[in-house]
């Protein structure tokens, strides 16, 4: 926002409040109430303005709340975000990130708990981001702010509390690569967001039991970096997936499906793939526990893969 | 005073919270005959509010503005004719700009029954007086959002016609790129900002649109930059909510837009009036607390006089204006619309209400123009219309190399293939596959 000022911020109380998570702390003081919007709760609407004024010049970011929210802005992300570059035959740029928090939280109910990027993974002409660390969290919010394209960012709302040392000078990250984790020669596990810190867990028992998981968090959700992926897949011939996203039509259908595609000749064994269960995430702490993947079972997964 | 008097046209006060019908009339009656009335002049008698009537005080917002505008402005007209609203440039102006809408329009339905255009098209044939009102007060750099019915809202713009002829044909030289189609008409150039398919989703854009204005004023400090939007749609996305929250938001930070309603009464076969529970939509605008005008939308010169007000209080940072033109397409919904639920006396009303012939007539009987002066118009139209087919009859189609272009600003959101580059990058990747 200093180094940029067509750069410019709009939600709910992305301003005076700070953002539902502190992100947008502050900026309202330092940028004033223009540049950081409190909007009505119109989603739809300010989500179609944010787009309006990125084909006139500006570069808004979008917070949604929480990610869920944005599903009544579906309409302006569909149809405009993604597809106006285009049918305008290339006129108008449309670079909007759109970001907020989502993801399975503590007991915050279904509709709380939502993860979008399943949802949004085809519209055409948008490119998706996950966040795991504060590392990568800043450098692929500069990054999405500085593309030309609309990027989503999902955040992860059990990950703000994180801490980390960061480098004190400027970085950018790259949206579309992946990043190495972990190294490893024994199975490839893919995985992004949250779901990074139970693999990790996991990889702590699996070390002890004498694997070697190699770790990769995609973190570009659209497109996947088949570079990294691949160059890992060839290395280790076993796949295992773990996301947070629901079992039918996830991230990890799709990246099945395109590692089939492109490395079958590669894999020892089918890819397996640990989703959330397709329900609607129970309000219940025991339920919510078993609607996502917990290390246990990623323990178990990378156990039977390299039998 | 010259026999032109009679002939002053003095559009409703920006606080109409009456109109001049009786009120035991249904307002939005199709089926009832409304006594004609002869353009330009109203037989009706329009009550004005006088700047500090109590009546007036009712809002804060700017009431009275309409009054004075059209007051003073008289001085500064043709100084032959005081009482007339246009000079004769500027009627020539619009005239040919309906003339071309229309020719246009005309020509479209012709060449989409001879197959060169295709999918659905909708046809503004009725309508023109709201487009060149309103745009042709416009400059460049205002911006005008639409929605479907976009063509003619895109020819006042200033987009050529041979741009539109040759998008609706699906030709590289359209003007975009034939990627967009009819629903689709955007021109960077001309600040057009689309064409969408789906009502009310402009709505929202054309309120970014003026919030970058407003922006780049108060926080690029760019102190001169007064650019407005006109954001058209229909009654049916009135009852819509991309409608109300954008009426809201424009509201709250005074973004200069206006909100042109152009109720021709039908959204494709529903009545405004099954679909609405208070059709009078120019009553919504004080709601949200901005000025709700009504006007005949038939009548290019109450449409301009109308939107002259509006864009003025725009450009001065007064905020939004909600203006409902009543308005009427000659044609069915789109191309393929049997048009079978409007009635003929309906039709045959709204038909003997031509904005082109009225505006034809005002000129010649205020000697503005003579009936030959606007023949050489519409010749001039004929030809360029002729020359727009031709021109996008001759034009290319897309090539296979087209088909993945565009879709990213940046077209490294494709992605980096299994072999490290990024797909963008290998030559073959523009023959166009889906293999993303």
């Amino acid at each position: 926002m200093e180094r940029d000022a067509r750069v410019c911020v709009m939600g709910e109380d992305v301003g005076h409040y700070g953002g539902s998570y502190k992100v947008t702390k502050d900026l309202a003081n330092k940028y004033g109430d223009l540049r950081v919007l409190d909007t009505p709760i119109a989603e739809n609407s300010f989500t179609g303005m944010a787009i309006g004024a990125a084909m006139t010049g500006l570069r808004p970011i979008v917070e949604g709340m929480n990610m869920g929210f944005l599903l009544l802005a579906f309409n302006q992300i569909s149809n405009n975000c993604g597809m106006l570059h285009y049918t305008s035959g290339g006129q108008f740029t449309i670079p909007v990130v759109i970001r907020g928090p989502g993801g399975v939280g503590r007991q915050l109910g279904a509709e709380h708990s939502q993860r979008l990027e399943s949802y949004f993974q085809s519209i055409p002409g948008i490119q998706m981001v996950a966040c795991s660390t504060p590392y990568n969290a800043k450098g692929l919010m500069k990054a999405a702010i500085r593309s030309e394209n609309p990027v989503i960012l999902f955040e992860h709302v059990l990950l703000y509390n994180l801490k980390e040392r960061i480098p004190d000078e400027e970085y950018v990250l790259n949206l579309e690569e992946a990043e190495m984790v972990r190294p490893g020669e024994h199975i490839t596990i893919l995985t992004y967001s949250r779901m990074r810190y139970h693999v990790m867990q996991a990889a702590k028992t699996l070390v002890n039991k004498g694997y070697d998981p190699e770790v990769i968090d995609i973190r570009s959700l659209k497109p996947f970096d088949l570079h990294t992926i691949g160059n890992s897949v060839k290395k280790t011939h076993r796949v295992l997936i773990v996301e947070e996203c629901m079992r039918t039509g996830g991230i990890g259908a799709s990246l099945t499906a395109a590692i089939n595609e492109y490395f079958h000749d590669y894999l020892d064994a089918p890819v397996v793939c640990l989703s959330s269960q397709d329900v609607p995430t129970p309000y219940a702490g025991t339920l919510e526990e078993w609607t996502v993947v917990q290390p246990t079972q990623i323990v178990t997964a990378v156990e039977q893969l390299c039998r | 005073m010259s026999a032109a008097a009679t002939k002053i046209i003095q559009p409703l006060p920006l606080n109409s919270t009456t109109t001049n019908r009786s009120p035991h009339k249904a307002l939005f009656n199709p089926l009832k005959t409304i006594p004609i009335s002869s353009f330009p002049a109203s037989t009706r008698k329009l009550r004005l509010t006088k700047p500090n009537s109590p009546h007036a005080r009712r809002r804060s917002t700017s009431v009275f503005a309409v009054s004075d505008v059209v007051q003073e402005k008289k001085p500064t007209f043709n100084t032959f004719f005081p009482n007339l609203l246009i000079t004769k440039e500027e009627g020539l102006e619009l005239y040919e700009d309906m003339i071309l809408g229309r020719s246009f329009e005309d020509m479209c339905a012709q060449m989409y029954y001879r197959g060169k255009m295709f999918g659905f098209v909708h046809l503004y044939n009725g309508q023109e007086a709201v487009s060149a009102g309103f745009i042709k007060l416009l400059k460049n750099e205002d911006c005008v959002v639409s929605t479907y019915r976009d063509h003619v809202h895109a020819l006042s713009k200033g987009v050529p016609a041979r741009a539109v002829m040759s998008e609706l044909f699906g030709k590289t030289t359209g003007c975009c790129r034939g990627q967009g189609g009819s629903m689709h008409m955007f021109s960077k150039e001309h600040n057009v900002l689309g064409g969408f398919a789906f009502i009310g989703e402009g709505i929202p854009v054309a309120t970014g649109a003026a919030f970058t204005s407003k922006y780049r004023r108060e926080v690029l400090k760019e102190g001169d930059c007064d650019h407005v939007t006109l954001a058209f749609f229909g009654d049916g996305t009135c009852n819509n909510g991309q409608f109300f929250e954008c009426l809201n938001m424009a509201a709250l930070w005074k973004l200069p837009i206006v909100f042109v309603v152009e109720n021709n009464l039908w959204a494709i076969g529903m009545s405004h009036l099954r679909a609405t529970s208070d059709p009078q939509i120019w009553k919504k605008g004080p709601a949200f607390g901005i000025p709700g005008v009504h006007v005949d939308g038939m009548d290019v010169l109450k449409v301009r006089e109308a939107a002259k007000e509006a864009i003025t209080r725009a450009r001065r940072g007064e905020g939004p204006t909600l203006v409902e033109c009543e308005t009427y397409r000659f044609r069915g919904h789109s191309l393929a619309d049997p048009d079978e639920l409007r009635d003929a006396s309906e039709k045959a009303h709204y038909a003997a209400r031509d904005p082109i012939t009225a505006l034809k007539k005002y000129m010649v009987e205020n000697n503005l123009a003579s009936e030959a002066e606007l023949k050489v118009i519409e010749k001039k139209i004929d030809e360029v219309v002729e020359e727009a087919v031709e021109f996008a009859d001759s034009s290319p189609l897309p090539g296979r190399s087209q088909l993945l272009e565009n879709v990213f600003a940046d077209p490294r959101g494709f992605g980096i293939g299994p072999d490290g580059k990024y797909r963008c990058e290998d030559p073959k990747f523009t023959e166009g596959t889906a293999h993303v």
